[in-house]
């Protein structure tokens, strides 16, 4: 079962990982990224940031990352939850939750899906630093990660 | 007419998030649609002809430029994205 969220307000990661256990006994294994808003950046202090999508395609594009996901390995529960809006350090920004009968596959899972969320789900940040505001640019690493999960068949 | 959206970086600078305009002719491609956009001058040229790496969506799939338009259509247009 895929959960799929993109809200404003904060999710609590341990309740989250609660359900998808409880939902199937016969999985061993759960495996989750959390993604925490940092207080730097290109080495700038960021107070603030602003995160926006895509109503719509952004959920699409997270549901089909998910079904490729499940094409490559036997994966339980999914659960993606993305915040939007204002976020401040430390914050959760996002959360990919995977669960398996065994750890490989919900490594590979986790891993897979929020390699492909950073760099195909529409979504944008803009941080505050004492500079003023900017857009966030992609990441060269980000896209370095995609090409590993292309290598592998 | 199609819809058009634009997010992100792209709106700020053009002061547009949304709007509709008619297809030029029957056979309209995303890439025609964006030189025409680039007619508009300043940061219309700036970002549908300058350097600026532009993504573009219709009916919230990503597409390639040489796509056909048909009327109805929603096209979304956004800089690579940094979301998670």
């Amino acid at each position: 079962m895929d959960t799929i969220r993109i809200q404003q307000q904060p999710f609590d990661a341990g309740a989250e990982i609660r359900q998808l256990i409880e939902a199937d006994p016969s999985m061993g294994a759960v495996v989750n990224f959390v993604g925490v808003m940092r207080n730097m950046n290109e080495g700038d202090a960021v107070s603030e940031m602003m995160l926006e999508h895509y109503p719509g395609m952004t959920e699409n594009a997270l549901q089909k990352i998910v079904e490729e996901g499940r094409e490559r390995w036997q994966l339980g529960s999914v659960t993606v939850i993305h915040r939007v809006g204002k976020l401040q350090p430390s914050d959760e920004i996002v959360l990919v939750a995977v669960t398996a009968a065994h750890r490989g596959e919900a490594f590979d899972g986790c891993e897979f899906i929020i390699d492909f969320l950073k760099t195909r789900a529409p979504f944008w940040k803009k941080e505050t630093t004492t500079q003023g505001e900017r857009w966030v640019e992609e990441r060269e690493s980000d896209i370095a990660a995609l090409k590993q999960w292309n290598r592998q068949v | 007419m199609i819809d058009i959206l634009y997010f992100a970086r792209f709106r700020e600078r053009l002061g547009v998030e949304r709007e509709q305009v008619a297809l030029s002719t029957p056979q309209q491609t995303v890439a025609m649609l964006m030189a025409e956009l680039a007619e508009r001058g300043d940061n219309w040229a700036d970002i549908f002809k300058g350097t600026h790496q532009v993504l573009v969506a219709v009916n919230q799939e990503i597409v390639k430029p040489d796509s056909e338009l048909n009327d109805g259509d929603e096209v979304g247009f956004f800089p690579p994205v940094t979301g998670g």
